[in-house]
């Protein structure tokens, strides 16, 4: 009897791709619940619409590819893509919007660079970025927040919206969308109106946006979640968190009047999405803790650079993609000290 | 004085090394079964090669009765390390036979019969070791043949033997064990903790160390307390005995080294550079039995576990016990039996027959099943997730030589420091993407080795081809420069009709010739009486044969 020589070691950990996929998608779940309970039905729809175009995109790349489909679809990252870029988008959108950016996250953004690991943007963001450039109208006409909605939408008249643009006749689209908090501090601040001007409208909550802060806040438990689970590590999400906090308190405390504090930033738009689920992308993001942090703390300065002073009310997706382009240069400069060397 | 003043782990600051893994360790399996002696097998088979460094020289024949401890095989050169006979009886052939080794070549071996008898030869104990010089120590342990019993296997002589030059400041004992299943050290210091502390006074006393510490993983409660208990009955509280927290690979020489001292070995150096040796505690007890009781290093405590094997064992094995022995004597194998292992689960390499020899390096016979092997899903993708930067024990950065090793880009894969990887294994452990890491390395190494020596060998190749080249031409050159001499001086001599000067010169030397033989009164042979036509045809021949000749005689200097 002779056996074939497998090279040590013999015993494997229980970590596998599929399992860190799915629990990012775990962590994921009560955001979305929140989004749903806030903003009706559209979410579940994106949701759909999202992970449909994802899969099947991915799908006919793989076969195009002559790559094993199953396999590779099993291992979940198309999944994650697709949710991710679902909860970005407006949740009254159409089905197109949503499924050109779902299938342009996978087909360019990730398999044309060589499918997962390969691609040097994080893919549910280069989609978020496709649609904000191409269709700014869609993109910015948010769905209302529940109590600040004059009417409601059953999930086949969403659905019926989606598919064909068309709304009840008695509702009109006015009743269902209302600007963000962000895009409004940001429009209201270029009419030279005050921080506390500003804040005093309905849309604001205690934090951020009315309901907006809850959702961050929902982000922010899935994202622990992760840290607990070790699935990612504190570097970036604190990182990230730490510098926006940190210059919006400076010229928050500089200008008061002009420039909104540290928790609006934390709990307002794509703030706690990037942290934790966006900016921890491995694939597209810096590897060593010291590069990580690096990462987050360049990201977190774009973020509010963007938002404060860039033509988008939210600096998120641009921030990420920015950073994602530093990476490589990144990892490069913050390689840890080997063992038996000296630094330098 | 009682144990409990001694130093412990209390008594002394412990550092920690990057990365590493808490394993499941599974030494519950086999941790308490007693060192027990394995049967005496009918035929051992010893590669003369049991270590690293060169394969000893057999200096018995076939047909040589030899008796226990008797050797049979001479160090050759000065990494190498003595053979012999683990038992009496005779040799029946000196050949190539498979070894245990991950090339799955095959090696040379001498292979005994055992009569049954067991018995000795001549054993020279040394009581008196602390009266002898340090060199005679070493020597005692060169012809023991102790090589390191922990791992790699280097000869032991070696790493006793500091240099004029160098202090040792600390002995450090090696008894983490941290690989999983494996228990024979621990059964060695619960049983025998005498024997490790006796040797290592005389690994001590060897090398001059100022100190000595003994490192040990605290998931071993009882070999720390029976070594406590042995130093306590000597009195030595010289001896540090110092606990380090149980993580995956604090035995690992350069790890346990910075746990203990905080100092780091560098990069393609060695421990002595730091003024640090470090020996394995089943070394010392070897070491021991060497000096003390005159016993060469012929047994070693082998730990027989895994869910493949129906009864888990410690056993003292003869080397060159046959693996499949030491299975049979564990109840044999199970049938979920689904690889074999030498040595540990992390760092072992697999067995490709029963038959193969256990050797003096072989801590570990490993039956693992499906179940043991943990997660094994597809191979997919590197997600850089960095998991395997985290844990790696050299700091290094895994997924970077990973790329670099895949896209055969071999200096890149030197810069990112692949030379300081120790192949532990915690990477392959930890990817998500089930990529099989460290045999990427392997293979990255075996190849700039294999580049190197191939280097090596072209550049003196070229060297040669470079001097003949030249050689050839200084020939030339010295062959155009006495034609032109002659060519001169010819010119210059204006013989007016070279015919008449042939001539002449023929007559004179038939002349000279004939004189000669006038002279010899040798009887006229059929030379006699050439022409002058066939005179010249012979000094032609004569001539081409000598030219032929010096030729030759270049060529061969060549």
């Amino acid at each position: 009897m002779t056996n074939p020589v497998i090279s040590s070691p013999h015993v494997h950990g229980p970590a596998n791709v599929s399992n860190v996929m799915l629990r990012v998608a775990y962590a994921l779940l009560p955001a979305i619940a929140g989004s749903l309970w806030l903003f009706g039905w559209g979410v579940l729809v994106n949701l759909l619409v999202a992970i449909t175009a994802a899969l099947a995109s991915e799908a006919a790349v793989l076969a195009l590819r002559r790559r094993p489909v199953l396999i590779t679809l099993r291992d979940g990252s198309a999944l994650i893509t697709a949710m991710l870029l679902a909860i970005a988008l407006p949740p009254l959108a159409p089905w197109w919007l949503v499924a050109v950016g779902s299938a342009f996250a996978i087909v360019f953004a990730k398999q044309l660079y060589g499918g997962l690991g390969f691609n040097p943007f994080n893919p549910a963001m280069a989609g978020y970025v496709l649609l904000l450039v191409s269709f700014p109208q869609e993109m910015t006409s948010w769905a209302a927040p529940a109590g600040l909605r004059s009417a409601d939408l059953g999930l086949v008249q969403v659905l019926l919206y989606s598919l064909s643009g068309t709304l009840p006749a008695d509702i009109s689209l006015d009743a269902l969308t209302s600007a963000t908090a962000l895009d409004t501090m940001k429009v209201q601040l270029g009419m030279a109106h005050t921080v506390n001007e500003i804040r005093s409208s309905p849309i604001f909550g205690h934090l951020g946006g009315q309901g907006w802060e809850a959702i961050n806040g929902l982000v922010l438990l899935g994202g622990l979640w992760l840290l607990w689970r070790r699935v990612i590590t504190w570097h970036v999400p604190v990182a990230v968190l730490g510098s926006l906090a940190l210059i919006a308190t400076l010229f928050h405390l500089i200008a008061p009047e002009h420039y909104a504090g540290p928790l609006f930033h934390l709990a307002s738009g794509g703030a706690m999405l990037g942290a934790f689920f966006i900016a921890t992308d491995p694939v597209s993001g810096a590897t060593s803790p010291r590069g990580q942090l690096v990462f987050g703390i360049g990201m977190g300065l774009l973020i509010f650079v963007i938002r404060t002073w860039g033509g988008f009310p939210d600096g998120v997706a641009f921030a990420v993609l920015l950073m994602n382009m530093a990476a490589p240069t990144i990892d490069y400069y913050t390689q840890p000290r080997v063992y038996g060397h000296t630094r330098g | 004085m009682t144990s409990a003043a001694h130093p412990t782990s209390s008594a002394r600051k412990l550092w920690h090394f990057h990365g590493g893994l808490h394993l499941p360790d599974h030494k519950a399996l086999s941790c308490e079964q007693a060192i027990a002696p394995a049967t005496l097998p009918k035929r051992l088979v010893l590669p003369l090669q049991q270590h690293i460094g060169a394969p000893a020289k057999p200096i018995v024949e076939v047909g040589d009765r030899v008796l226990k401890g008797q050797i049979i095989g001479q160090p050759d050169g000065f990494v190498s390390a003595a053979l012999h006979a683990p038992t009496s009886g005779t040799v029946v052939a000196i050949e190539e036979l498979p070894v245990p080794h991950p090339s799955g070549l095959n090696a040379p071996c001498i292979i005994i019969e055992s009569d049954g008898e067991d018995r000795w030869g001549e054993r020279q104990p040394h009581d008196n070791w602390a009266g002898l010089d340090p060199s005679e120590l070493r020597n005692i342990i060169r012809e023991a043949g102790i090589v390191g019993l922990g791992g790699a296997g280097f000869p032991s002589f070696i790493k006793l033997n500091p240099g004029a030059r160098t202090e040792v400041d600390t002995l450090i004992l090696n008894a983490a064990e941290c690989e999983p299943y494996i228990t024979c050290d621990d059964r060695l210091m619960r049983e025998r903790a005498d024997e490790v502390i006796a040797g290592a006074r005389i690994m001590r006393h060897a090398l001059h160390a100022r100190r000595v510490v003994i490192g040990i993983e605290d998931n071993k409660p009882q070999a720390h307390a029976a070594l406590g208990a042995a130093l306590a009955r000597i009195d030595r509280s010289d001896i540090e005995l110092v606990q380090v927290p149980t993580r995956y690979p604090t035995g690992g020489e350069k790890q346990l080294i910075k746990v203990l001292t905080g100092k780091e070995v560098p990069s393609q150096g060695l421990p002595i550079d730091i003024n640090i040796v470090c020996h394995n505690v089943a070394t010392a007890a070897a070491v021991h039995r060497a000096v003390e009781l005159g016993e060469p290093l012929i047994t070693r405590i082998v730990t027989v576990t895994g869910r493949g094997v129906a009864q888990p064992r410690n056993l003292e094995v003869l080397i060159g016990t046959p693996v499949d022995d030491l299975l049979q004597q564990c109840g044999g194998t199970t049938p979920m039996l689904s690889r074999l292992v030498l040595g540990g689960p992390l760092m072992g390499i697999t067995l490709a027959h029963r038959g193969l020899p256990v050797t003096k390096t072989g801590n570990c016979i490993l039956a693992l099943t499906p179940g043991e092997f943990g997660q094994h899903g597809p191979v997919r993708n590197c997600i850089r997730c960095g998991e395997c930067a985290r844990v790696c024990p050299a700091s290094l950065l895994p997924q970077q030589l990973y790329w670099h090793a895949r896209a055969k880009d071999f200096d890149k894969v030197q810069d990112y420091n692949l030379f300081d990887c120790i192949e532990c294994g915690c990477c392959t452990y930890v990817c998500p993407a089930n990529l099989p890491l460290v045999q990427y390395y392997r293979y990255a190494k075996t190849t700039i080795w294999s580049q190197a020596r191939d280097k090596k060998r072209a550049e003196l190749a070229r060297e040669r081809h470079d001097f003949r080249l030249e050689r050839q031409e200084r020939e030339k050159a010295e062959r155009a420069a006495k034609l032109a001499k002659k060519k001169a001086a010819l010119e210059e001599s204006p013989a007016a009709d070279s015919e008449e000067a042939k001539k002449a010169a023929i007559k004179a030397a038939m002349e000279r010739a004939k004189a000669k033989r006038e002279a010899a009164g040798v009887e006229p042979k059929n030379t006699e009486n050439l022409t002058a036509d066939q005179q010249r045809q012979i000094e032609e021949a004569e001539a081409r044969r000598a030219t032929e000749k010096k030729n030759e005689s270049a060529n061969e200097r060549e």
